[in-house]
């Protein structure tokens, strides 16, 4: 199976007065996992929504291989969603929620059963989804976006309020999913989470793009420095900063930047300081992420 | 369109809110229809020929309208709204992205569940009120056309009220104004315009196209009727009938291009 190239071209969503999402574009490849990644309030699930034919965009196009949603002739059976709110009406059991729209798409009631069977839901499908935890809803979900047995899917958050158990399994399945040639669009607002999980990232911040491409290619942005620490902190400061580096000083030592471990350890040795602390230290990618991102954005 | 209308009719079949409605409507109509058979076999007697036995079960049977017509408008309305309540617009326009399509199974829902809401009224006006007529010596007229008639109009008359509710759903997504907005206007303003509109001639003719006169037009009986002083210039039967397909009509057409149209969020 080849799924669909997903394109988000110059897309813009104003509401009201504000810009939720602004001038976007990014592409989203088959066969991968592709993360789409940013703050909360940055513009994921309008750019989602707006993909989905549910927001109409200010300007711009959202398509699947170059057709709209609106366009698309079994849009179930193309495209698989999972939003994060919570749609489900909770006197409805969860097999009557797939079946009605299984009826919409004109899917048999055979493939709700095997689909409630894939998420784990067998055995609560004919309770009603009033009674299911946040976890069962997210695996129904999940369910409703496999309906269609459909060449893309897009996840907005599907990890939230799953049990250490279910995050396992869905990085397993979204794996599963992608290696048999499918489009795997999934949304959340942690890197950590899905880190795991995805090939590429496009992350976005305040609806525009901030970066898009591998995780690697994110790592390599991250920033390597030496925790140092010597009896004379300032003899040790001063001997590397002539030799170009930056130093801060920190409670327990110096955090040194410009040079590496083997390259301080010899102007140390040159200046006569003996070393009490050697260590390199790397940025984590969630650290590069929320520089991206812009670092304490609370809204 | 036909897939639309499959997974509308599954939607309300998978909760419970039709046959709540539903039940209550049995009970209330049945115990109008039973009162007004009971009160209409006495009143013949004292009647001294002003109007005859033949003239109480039309009115008996058309409770299951007079009476029962808020039930498939209230059941419309709140299929179309819990949509909005629920977010379940959310799949459904994923389902069918075309919401013109929707809109169509909605309506065609409607109509089926109204006439569903019409078989249940009328099982408890007709069925109910004939055995009580029986008991009080009326004769429960089964045996005419045009009881059979006034049955098969009822049956229409419920099936419009229920997209009219759709349409009113659709137009007033906030499921709590609707159902005060429903409650107001039919259990309240309407009763009040109908009394106030027969006093003059003109203000007559205006008040026979309210929705409530247009049903007892449609229907051809209505104990309301009897109150504001006959039905000497009522619209003809086809007439009312074409009153509430035009309320729903434009329910449903300012409702499809307004908040039908809205984001999703």
């Amino acid at each position: 199976m080849a799924g669909p190239v997903i394109e988000i071209q110059s897309l813009t969503k104003r509401f009201g007065g504000t810009t939720a999402v602004d001038d976007l574009s990014f592409r989203v490849e088959p066969g991968v996992v592709t993360g789409f990644l940013g703050p909360n309030g940055a513009g994921k699930t309008t750019t989602l929504r707006s993909l989905v034919g549910l927001v109409r965009p200010t300007s711009g196009r959202a398509t699947f291989d170059g057709r709209s949603y609106h366009e698309l002739e079994a849009p179930l059976r193309t495209v698989g969603t999972a939003l994060e709110a919570a749609s489900f009406h909770p006197g409805r059991s969860g097999r009557d929620h797939l079946r009605v729209m299984g009826a919409a798409a004109g899917i048999p009631s055979g493939r709700v059963d095997e689909v409630l069977e894939w998420v784990g839901l067998a055995d609560a499908g004919r309770r009603r989804v009033g009674g299911y935890s946040l976890g069962m809803r997210q695996r129904l979900g999940l369910a409703a976006a496999l309906l269609g047995d459909p060449g893309a899917l897009v996840l907005d958050e599907p990890i939230n309020g799953l049990d250490p158990e279910g995050i396992r399994w869905i990085r397993v399945f979204l794996r599963d999913l992608a290696a048999q040639g499918r489009t795997v669009l999934v949304s959340s607002h942690l890197l950590s989470e899905v880190q795991q999980t995805v090939d590429r990232v496009v992350i976005i911040s305040r609806g525009r793009l901030a970066y898009e491409g591998t995780l690697d290619g994110l790592e390599a942005g991250a920033t390597a420095r030496v925790h140092v620490d010597a009896a004379d902190r300032d003899a040790l400061a001063r001997a590397l900063q002539a030799a170009g580096a930056q130093v801060d000083a920190a409670a327990d030592g110096l955090h040194v930047t410009g040079l590496d471990a083997e390259a301080i350890g010899r102007h140390a040795l040159a200046a006569g300081v003996p070393l009490r602390l050697l260590v390199p230290q790397r940025e984590g990618l969630e650290d590069v992420f929320l520089g991206i991102v812009g670092e304490g954005e609370i809204r | 369109m036909l897939r639309s209308f499959r997974s509308e009719m599954l939607k309300i079949a998978t909760t419970r809110a039709w046959w709540v409605l539903a039940l209550i409507l049995f009970v209330w109509t049945g115990f109008n229809a039973a009162v007004i058979a009971a009160l209409g076999g006495v009143l013949v007697d004292e009647a001294n020929g002003m109007f005859g036995p033949e003239a109480v079960p039309p009115l008996v049977y058309s409770t299951a309208t007079s009476i029962g017509y808020v039930f498939p408008l209230l059941f419309g309305a709140l299929a179309s709204t819990s949509e909005a309540r629920h977010q379940t617009l959310t799949p459904t326009f994923l389902a069918t992205p075309r919401r013109g399509l929707v809109l169509g199974g909605k309506i065609g829902a409607g109509v089926v569940w109204g006439a569903v809401f019409g078989v249940v009224g009328l099982v408890a006006a007709a069925g109910l009120g004939a055995l009580v007529l029986q008991l009080v010596g009326v004769d429960p007229g089964f045996g005419s056309s045009d009881t059979w008639a006034l049955i098969g109009r009822a049956l229409l008359a419920m099936a419009l009220w229920a997209v009219i509710g759709v349409g009113l759903g659709v137009l007033m997504p906030n499921q709590v104004a609707v159902i005060v907005t429903v409650l107001a206007f039919t259990q309240f303003l309407e009763p009040l315009l109908r009394l106030g509109t027969a006093f003059w001639e003109w203000t007559a003719a205006i008040g026979r196209f309210l929705p409530g006169a247009a049903t007892d037009a449609l229907v051809g009986s209505s104990i309301y009727a009897l109150v504001s002083g006959g039905a000497a210039n009522a619209l003809e039967w086809w007439q009312g009938g074409l009153v509430l397909a035009g309320y729903a009509a434009l329910f449903l057409a300012i409702g499809g291009l307004t908040t039908w149209r809205r984001d999703v969020t």
